[in-house]
């Protein structure tokens, strides 16, 4: 059964994009890099459930093969 | 023996099995005499089972070896008469510090040390506690044990029969033969028996080099285990810093991958490193020089036949979390009192406990050393960068501190769903679950491990324990607030059955009903006793 949400649960999603790429902006390859591990880590506290988050793993891992 | 030998020598001297027409025949041989076959033979010796140690060598270790105890390894010295001497002798410690780069980015608290009889670890070096066993070894023999230590005895071949082993012996006055029912060996991660018996040790190793440094330096320093990511004087790598006694500092230097152990160690490498750590004041000088690389492996099976391994010999892991020498005293705590039971009569199988126990435990430890390592030599560039965010962010958020990985201590592993546990009763505080180590607490008369009756036994609470053949400590928890917090539950007592290693096998909660004879003589069968 599906943990994580699949349906838009942030206000203003194309906002929130623009932020994401704006914090990266100027930053080098490993800077960037950087900035997103200390993000991912940031939300994965944030989320908090180990079911949810492995989820999250596992579905990031699928790239972009979206039929696996 | 004498007392007044050097407790750190035991050189070779003939003895009378040498002399003899056919292979004389002994209960246990215990191959090596480091700390885990010196534990072994003391747990047996205190069982009454007649105990030949046999070591290659001639004197403790030298070197930089293990140097850091956990509690619970000094619980287990503490039941063979030899903690009060390692405490005196060793440096007790309970927290660490952190430092990322130049700064200091968290303190770390390594196990309570509020209400605690022995510190939660101590800092000794590997040949001071083994001159302290040895010096045990020595005075049981003198009061009438069976049990010997034979130096310069080299195990040069091992036959497997069904009942029993049949070892070739190299001494300086040339080879001997003897037979043992049971071998155990405890003689390390290059354990010869182990060659021999071409037995497997897979697993995994580390690439990066390690320099191991142990000196000598006046510093008052506190005695915290210092852990540096990153620091100036070692850019990009990790270090290590931990005070030992006399004066002795254990330094745990991480080098690289491409390190040339030859050129590493010669004093023009070696020296500027470690100023550079220790300071341009500092004065020191260097007592012991290694480079090691990590592993962590494990033999498959620990019990094959009746050859039983221990310690190195059967499992390895890194050295971050104090998890080799800890683990491999408990490998010996757990085998001494089953091995005694099956001379004594009991079914083998009993043994094969062992191997599920000491095998879970072994799995723990290299899950725990795998993890370290990969936070402290990261694997990749996506690892490095989730650990350097993990470092960053440990300064500001209490959370990524939780995630900082400078080795997780030791642990007296639980055996959750071992094969020896009885039933457990619901309400009842989980620390001291069926497959966990007693909890040591103050009670009426002193500390609650020093109370316990020897082999198996009944531990009542509040409670009256049912006449089952056992002998019974019956304790009040009112007044003894840890006791309660640590055994009992809500509107009952607690019966609980001790194993003679101090786990407990099975509990009862009284609110539940007291247990009946046969309940317990039921676990007792499950946990391989006999009443």
């Amino acid at each position: 059964m599906s943990r994580i949400a699949t349906a838009l649960t942030i206000a203003d999603p194309e906002g929130f994009y623009a932020e994401l790429l704006a914090v990266h902006d100027a930053l080098s390859p490993e800077a960037s890099a950087a900035l997103n591990a200390r993000l991912i880590l940031l939300l994965a506290n944030q989320v908090g459930d180990r079911a949810v988050l492995s989820e999250a793993l596992q579905e990031a891992a699928r790239g972009s093969d979206t039929a696996g | 023996m004498q007392h007044d030998e050097d407790p750190i020598r035991y050189p070779y001297r003939r003895v009378a099995d040498q002399d003899a027409s056919h292979p004389v025949r002994h209960p246990v041989v215990v191959a090596g005499a480091g700390l885990v076959g010196l534990v072994t033979a003391l747990d047996l010796a205190g069982r009454g089972v007649p105990v030949v140690v046999l070591d290659a060598g001639e004197g403790v270790s030298a070197g930089s070896r293990a140097m850091c105890f956990a509690r619970r390894s000094l619980e287990i010295l503490g039941r063979l008469g030899c903690a009060e001497a390692a405490v005196a002798a060793g440096i007790p410690w309970h927290a660490g510090r952190v430092h990322h780069g130049p700064d200091v980015i968290c303190g770390v608290e390594h196990g309570p040390e509020a209400g605690q009889r022995r510190p939660a670890f101590l800092n000794l070096p590997q040949a001071q506690l083994e001159a302290i066993l040895v010096a045990r070894l020595r005075a049981l023999a003198d009061a009438g044990a069976p049990v010997s230590l034979r130096g310069a005895n080299r195990i040069i071949a091992v036959g497997t029969h069904p009942d029993h082993v049949r070892l070739e012996v190299e001494t300086p006055e040339g080879p001997y033969s003897l037979h043992a029912d049971w071998l155990v060996a405890c003689d390390g991660a290059n354990s010869s028996v182990r060659r021999m018996m071409a037995l497997g040790f897979p697993g995994r190793g580390y690439e990066d080099a390690f320099l191991i440094a142990d000196v000598a330096m006046d510093s008052d320093a506190p005695a915290e285990r210092m852990f540096w990511f990153d620091p100036p004087f070692n850019p990009g790598r990790s270090a290590l810093l931990h005070r030992q006694p006399g004066n002795l500092w254990r330094i745990d230097l991480q080098i690289g991958a491409d390190a040339d152990a030859a050129a590493e160690l010669a004093p023009d490498r070696v020296l500027p490193r470690l100023r550079a750590m220790l300071g341009g004041q500092a004065r020191f000088t260097v007592e012991s020089l290694a480079i090691y690389r990590f592993h962590c492996r494990r033999m498959e099976r620990f019990v094959h036949g009746r050859v039983l391994f221990a310690g190195d010999a059967a499992h390895q892991v890194s050295p971050f979390g104090a998890r080799g020498a800890n683990s491999g005293i408990q490998d010996a705590d757990n085998l001494g009192w089953k091995l005694a039971a099956v001379i004594a009569g009991a079914a083998p199988e009993l043994l094969e406990s062992y191997n599920w126990e000491r095998g879970l435990a072994a799995e723990e430890n290299i899950q725990a050393a795998a993890r370290a390592s990969d936070f402290i030599t990261p694997r990749s560039d996506a690892s490095r960068a989730f650990r350097d965010a993990v470092l960053t962010l440990a300064g500001r958020h209490p959370f990524a501190r939780e995630m900082v990985n400078t080795g997780r201590m030791a642990e007296p592993c639980t055996y959750d769903d071992g094969p020896l546990n009885g039933p457990d009763a619901a309400g009842l505080p989980g620390r001291t679950r069926p497959g966990a180590a007693a909890v040591d607490v103050p009670c009426a008369g002193g500390w609650l491990l020093d109370r316990l009756p020897q082999g198996f036994a009944l531990l009542a609470i509040d409670a009256d324990a049912p006449e089952a053949g056992l002998p019974v400590l019956r304790l009040g928890s009112a007044g003894h607030g840890a006791l309660a917090a640590a055994w009992t539950g809500a509107g009952g007592g607690v019966v609980a059955l001790l194993r003679p290693d101090g786990h407990v096998a099975a509990r009862w909660h009284t609110a539940a009903g007291t247990p009946t004879p046969g309940d317990i003589a039921a676990a007792l069968a499950t946990a391989g006793g006999t009443s």
